[in-house]
C-alpha cells in the first residue's frame, strides 16, 4: 500500500495546486470580471456563484477521492482470479440518488430567490433607462429633466451612484445583449419584445460593459461604459445632456455643419444633433454631444482629434463592418469621397458638439 | 413482376474495390465508412478550430477578418456536431448494434446504405461552401433575425440550411432503421433487459433522433421560407418573435445534446465492466437513469434562453428541472465506479480513456449544474465560461468515449491490436493537452470574455490564458496525430487479435476477429445479460445442440445483396441540395428538379429491384 499512499499524497498536492491556480485566476480587477463586482445584482450573482462552485468543489473532490481510491486499489495483478460477479447493491444505489438530489436542493432555493430578486425592481419608481440596440452601438434614453421630452445618446450611459435604475431593453435590428460584469448580468435585447432588467452601482467610477450575444460582423467591437457618479453630477450631466447643441462661431466649425447637412456627406439623414432643424436621424448615434463623450465607434476608440479624423476617413479601418462605411455615399461611391478640407471641417464641427 | 413499367437494371453481385463500397449494404462496412468519414470532417474541424485559436491567441491580431472568423465558428461547431461526433456514434451503432444483439445486419440494410450517403451529401453541402462564396456565418444555433436575407444576403445560410436539411433525412433513416432493428431482430433469449448497454443507449438515442429532428426540420423549412419566398416567420419588423426560433431550435438542440451523450456512456458502460471483469453494477439502474435522460432531455430546453426575458417563473422552473437531470447523471457515474468496485481493473488504453472520460465529464457536468443555476448564469452565459463546459462535455466526454471505443472495437473491426505503448502516449497527451485548452476558458470566461469575439483588448486581462489555451490546443492536434499514426500502423501491422481479446463479456466477442460477412453462423441463445460471459464461465451453450437452425458454416446464410440504388438515391437529394441553395437561378432549380427526379427514380427502382438469391430459383 506504498505506492498508495504516495499516489494519494500527489493527488492531494495536485488538489491543492488546483486550488490556488483557481484562485490565482479570480482576477477581481480585471476591468470586466465578474469578481470584484459592485452592486447588488452582481454582489447576488456572485455570491450564487461562490455557494454553488463551493458545492461543486466539494462533490468533485469527494468523488474525485472515491475513484482516484478505487483505480488504484483494485488494479489487476498478474494472477487474479475473476472478481466476485456483483450485480448491485439497491441500499447503496438508493443512496447514492438520494444523495445528490440533496447537494442539488442546497443550490435550488437560493437559486430561485435570487432570480426574482433580480427580475424585479426594488424601486419601480426609480430613474428608468431604455437601453435599444443597433449594429453594433447602443442607445440611451432618458427622461428630460422637464418631465416631457427625452435625452438621447449613445454608448457611454451615465447613472447615480448607489441607486436603482430600471433599464428596459429593446433592438432595433438583430439579437444584442446588455451586460456591465461588474454591475449586473446580461439580459438580451431582442427586438420586438420588451425586456428589463434593473442595476446599481454602489461605487462611482467608470466600469466596462459589451455586448454579449452574436450580433454579426463587428460583434467584439459593440462595447459601451456605465459611469457612476455622485446623484449632483449625475443631475448635472443629464441637463448638459438635455441642452440643444450651440450654434458654431468658428469658421471652420460652420462650414462642417454645412458640410454635416449638406447633399454630399448626408450625415443628417443618419445622425441626430438636437437644436438642428435637419439632423434628425435615428439611424446613428446620436451627436448632439458626441465630444462629451470619452469614445467614439461604440467604446473602441478615445474621443480624440486624430482619432475622429481616421473614424471619419476610414471607419474600416476602425471597426470593420461598420454600417457607415456601408451606407454612407462618401465611403462607397468615390466621386463622393470627402477631401482632406472636408474632413478637417466636419471634425472641427464635431469638436463643437460638447 | 415480370411486367414493370420501367425495366429495372440487374442487382450489382458481389462487386469488389471501390464499387464493392459505394454498393455495400454490409452494416460492418457502413459502419467503417461512417467511421472514417466522421474521423476525416472531425479533422477539418479540429483545422477550424486551430485556426480560431491563433486569431485568438494574442489580443488585436489580423490573421482572419470578422467575417471569416464568424464563419470559422459557426462552421466549427456544424462540423463537430453533426459531420464528427454524430457519425462517429453512428459507426459504432452500425458495427455493433448488430453483433451485439445477435443479427446478421441491421433490419433494413438498403435504408442503411442510405443514411450513409446522405449523411455524406449533407457534410459535402456544408463542407463545400467554403469554396462556394462562403461559409454560413450565424453561428450553429443560427439564431433569427440574423439568419434573415436583410442581415445575411449570401448563400452561406442556405448552405447551412440544406446541409441540415439533408442530415436530418439521414439521421432520420438511420434511426428508425435502429429502433427496429433493436426491437425485432435480437436472438432469441436476449429480452430487453438482457441487452448490452450499449444498444441500450442507441435505443434512446435513435428514439431522441426520431423525435427532435422533425423540430429543427420545421424550423429550417420556415427559415427556408422566409429567405425563398419572402415569408415572416422570423422577422421582427413584421411582427415576428425572432423567439420562436430558439424555442424551436433548442426543443431540438437540447436532446441533441444526449444524441451525443448517450452514445458515449453507452460505450463506456461496456468498457468498464469488461476492463474490470465484472457485470456492469445496477444494470436495471443503468439503464432506467438512460431512459430519464433521455426523456428528461426535452424539459430543459430553456436553459439555453435563461437571458432571454422569459420572466423569473419560467427562468426558475427550467432551473429545477435541468439540476434535476443532474441525479440520473450522477447515478450513472456512481454505477460506473461501483463496477470498478471490488473489480480487476486491467489499465489499457481503452479503460484509460473511459476513466478520461469520467474524471472530465464530471467537471463538466459540475460546470452544467453552474450554468442551470439562472441567476448566476446571468454572468456567464455567453462567455468562455460555457465554451469551456461544453468541450468538456463534449470532447472530455464525447471524444474521449468515442476514442476509448476505438481502441476497444479496433480488434474485433480489423483483426489487429492498436499499439499499447503509443496508445497510453496518445491518452495521456490527450488528457493533459485538453486540459491545457479547455480549463483556462473557465477563468476568462469568469473574467469576462464574451464567446464568438474575433478580438479583445489588450488590457481586458485575458492575454495569458488565451495564450495557453491556443499552445493547448495545437498540443491536442498533434495527440491526434499520434492516434492517426497508431491507428494506421496497427491496421496495417499490429498485432493479431483473437475473437475475444479482452476476455469481453458480450456477444461480438463470440466470433472471429474481423467478423465474418454473416456475423453469426448460427444465431445463438441468449441466457442472461453479458451473454458470452456466461456461455464461457459458465459452460451455457449459446447455440442450441440439437433442432433451430440448419445452416452450416455460413453456407446456406440469406445475406442482403448490394444494390447501387441507395447510393443513388442519396445523390438525388445532395444534387437537388445543392439546386435548393441556388434557388433563384434557372441552373438552380434545373439542379433542382433533376436531384428530386433522381431520388424519385431510385427509390422506384429500389422497391422493386430484384433478388439474386440462389435460394429463389429453387
Amino acid at each position: 500500500m506504498n505506492s498508495l499512499r504516495r499516489r494519494s499524497r500527489a493527488l492531494w498536492a495536485g488538489l491543492t495546486l488546483l486550488l490556488i491556480l483557481l484562485l490565482a485566476a479570480c482576477y477581481p480587477d480585471n476591468p470586466q470580471s465578474t469578481f470584484g463586482v459592485s452592486g447588488p445584482v452582481a454582489q447576488s450573482q456572485l455570491n450564487l456563484l461562490y455557494w454553488i462552485l463551493g458545492a461543486a468543489i466539494f462533490v468533485f473532490v469527494v468523488v474525485g477521492a472515491i475513484l482516484m481510491y478505487i483505480t488504484i486499489r483494485y488494479r489487476r495483478r498478474a494472477d487474479d482470479p475473476d472478481p466476485e460477479q456483483i450485480h448491485g447493491n439497491t441500499p447503496l444505489e438508493i443512496g447514492w440518488t438520494i444523495a445528490p438530489a440533496l447537494v442539488l436542493v442546497v443550490i435550488a432555493v437560493p437559486t430561485v430567490l435570487t432570480v426574482f430578486d433580480n427580475l424585479n425592481s426594488p424601486d419601480p419608481d426609480a430613474l428608468t433607462v431604455d437601453v435599444v440596440g443597433h449594429q453594433w452601438w447602443f442607445e440611451f434614453t432618458y427622461p428630460h429633466p422637464d418631465g416631457e421630452s427625452t435625452v438621447v445618446t449613445a454608448n457611454e450611459l451615465h447613472i447615480p451612484v448607489g441607486e436603482v435604475v430600471n433599464v428596459n431593453l429593446d433592438s432595433k435590428d438583430v439579437l444584442h445583449s446588455f451586460w456591465i460584469p461588474k454591475i449586473a448580468g446580461k439580459v438580451d435585447l431582442v427586438p420586438g419584445n420588451k425586456n428589463f432588467m434593473w442595476i446599481q452601482a454602489d461605487e462611482a467610477g467608470e466600469y466596462l460593459g459589451q455586448c454579449a450575444e452574436f450580433c454579426g460582423e463587428a460583434h467584439a467591437l459593440m462595447k459601451f461604459r456605465v459611469v457612476a457618479e455622485p446623484r449632483e453630477d449625475f443631475d448635472a450631466w443629464l441637463a448638459a445632456e438635455a441642452a440643444a447643441a450651440e450654434e458654431p462661431v468658428d469658421p471652420l466649425a460652420q462650414q462642417g455643419k454645412a458640410l454635416f447637412e449638406g447633399s454630399k456627406a448626408q450625415c443628417w439623414s443618419c445622425h441626430a444633433v438636437t437644436g438642428s432643424s435637419k439632423s434628425r436621424g435615428e439611424t446613428g448615434p446620436n451627436l448632439t454631444h458626441v465630444w462629451s463623450r470619452t469614445h467614439i465607434a461604440a467604446g473602441v476608440i478615445e474621443t480624440t482629434q486624430d482619432n475622429l479624423r481616421q473614424w471619419l476617413e476610414d471607419p474600416q479601418s476602425i471597426k470593420q463592418g461598420t454600417i457607415m462605411y456601408r451606407d454612407a455615399k462618401i465611403y462607397n461611391d468615390p466621386a463622393n469621397k470627402l477631401t482632406d478640407a472636408e474632413v478637417s471641417a466636419l471634425v472641427t464641427y464635431l469638436q463643437t458638439l460638447d | 413482376m415480370t411486367t414493370l413499367a420501367i425495366p429495372i437494371p440487374r442487382r450489382p453481385v458481389h462487386p469488389t474495390g471501390v464499387w464493392g463500397w459505394i454498393t455495400t449494404i454490409d452494416h460492418k462496412r457502413i459502419g467503417i465508412l461512417y467511421g472514417v468519414t466522421a474521423f476525416i470532417m472531425f479533422i477539418t474541424g479540429g483545422l477550424e478550430a486551430l485556426y480560431m485559436r491563433v486569431q485568438l491567441a494574442r489580443p488585436e491580431q489580423e490573421l482572419v477578418s470578422p467575417e471569416v472568423y464568424n464563419q470559422l465558428f459557426t462552421m466549427h461547431a456544424t462540423t463537430m456536431i453533426f459531420l464528427a461526433i454524430m457519425p462517429m456514434g453512428a459507426a459504432f451503432f452500425n458495427y455493433v448494434i448488430p453483433l451485439q444483439i445477435g443479427a446478421r445486419d441491421v433490419a433494413f440494410p438498403r435504408l442503411n446504405a442510405f443514411s450513409y450517403w446522405t449523411f455524406l451529401g449533407g457534410a459535402l453541402i456544408l463542407k463545400l461552401s467554403w469554396f462556394l462564396g462562403g461559409a454560413p456565418n450565424a453561428g450553429w444555433f443560427g439564431y433569427a433575425p440574423i439568419t434573415g436575407t436583410q442581415y445575411n444576403p449570401g448563400h452561406g445560410i442556405d448552405f447551412w440550411i440544406m446541409s441540415l436539411q439533408v442530415l436530418g433525412i439521414a439521421s432520420l433513416a438511420a434511426a428508425f432503421n435502429f429502433i427496429v432493428t433493436i426491437i425485432n431482430m435480437r436472438a432469441p433469449g436476449m429480452s430487453l433487459m438482457r441487452m448490452p448497454l450499449f444498444t441500450w443507449m442507441t435505443l434512446v438515442t435513435s428514439f431522441l433522433l426520431v423525435l427532435a429532428f422533425p423540430v429543427i426540420t420545421v424550423a429550417l423549412i420556415e427559415l427556408m421560407f422566409d429567405r425563398f419566398f419572402g415569408m415572416n416567420f422570423f422577422v421582427p419588423a413584421k411582427g415576428a418573435n425572432p423567439l420562436l426560433w430558439q424555442h424551436l431550435f433548442w426543443i431540438f438542440g437540447h436532446p441533441e445534446v444526449y444524441i451525443l451523450i448517450l452514445p458515449a456512456m453507452g460505450i463506456i458502460s461496456e468498457v468498464i465492466p469488461t476492463f474490470s471483469r465484472k457485470p456492469l453494477f445496477g444494470y436495471p439502474v443503468v439503464v432506467l437513469s438512460g431512459v430519464v435522460i433521455g426523456f428528461m432531455g426535452w424539459m430543459v430546453w430553456s436553459h439555453h434562453m435563461f437571458t432571454v426575458g422569459l420572466g423569473p417563473v419560467a427562468n426558475s422552473v427550467f432551473a429545477l428541472t435541468t439540476m434535476a437531470i443532474a441525479v440520473p447523471t450522477g447515478v450513472k457515474i456512481f454505477n460506473w465506479m461501483g463496477t470498478m468496485w471490488k473489480g480487476s481493473i486491467e489499465l489499457n488504453t481503452s479503460m484509460l480513456f473511459a476513466l478520461g472520460f469520467i474524471w472530465l465529464f464530471i467537471i463538466g457536468g459540475l460546470s452544467g449544474v453552474m450554468h442551470s443555476s439562472a441567476a448566476s448564469d446571468a454572468q456567464q452565459q455567453d462567455t468562455y465560461f460555457i465554451v469551456a463546459h461544453i468541450h468538456y462535455v463534449l470532447f472530455g466526454g464525447s471524444i474521449m468515449a468515442l476514442l476509448s471505443g476505438v481502441y476497444y472495437w479496433f480488434p474485433k473491426i480489423t483483426g489487429r491490436l492498436m499499439d499499447e505503448t503509443l496508445g497510453k502516449i496518445n491518452f495521456w497527451l490527450v488528457f493533459i493537452s485538453m486540459n491545457i485548452t479547455f480549463f483556462p476558458m473557465h477563468f476568462i470566461g469568469l473574467d469576462g470574455m464574451p464567446r464568438r469575439i474575433y478580438t479583445y483588448d489588450p488590457d481586458m486581462g485575458w492575454n495569458m490564458w488565451n495564450m495557453v489555451a491556443t499552445v493547448g490546443s495545437f498540443a491536442l492536434a498533434f495527440s491526434i496525430l499520434v492516434f492517426i499514426v497508431n491507428a494506421v500502423q496497427s491496421a496495417r501491422k499490429g498485432e493479431k487479435a483473437s475473437g475475444d481479446p479482452w476476455d469481453g463479456r458480450t456477444l461480438e466477442w463470440s466470433m472471429p476477429s474481423p467478423p465474418p460477412e454473416y456475423n453469426f453462423a448460427q444465431i445463438p441463445t441468449v441466457h442472461g445479460i453479458d451473454a458470452h460471459w456466461i456461455t464461457k464461465r459458465e459452460g451455457v451453450p449459446a447455440v442450441p445442440v440439437a433442432g433451430g437452425s440448419d445452416d452450416e458454416g455460413g453456407h446456406d446464410i440469406h445475406l442482403p445483396q448490394p444494390s447501387y440504388w441507395p447510393f443513388l438515391a442519396s445523390l438525388g437529394l445532395f444534387v437537388g441540395g445543392y439546386g435548393l441553395v441556388y434557388f433563384q437561378s434557372v441552373i438552380g432549380i434545373a439542379f433542382a428538379s433533376a436531384g428530386a427526379m433522381l431520388t424519385m427514380i431510385s427509390v422506384y427502382a429500389w422497391s422493386f429491384e430484384p433478388v439474386n438469391d440462389p435460394e429463389e430459383e429453387h
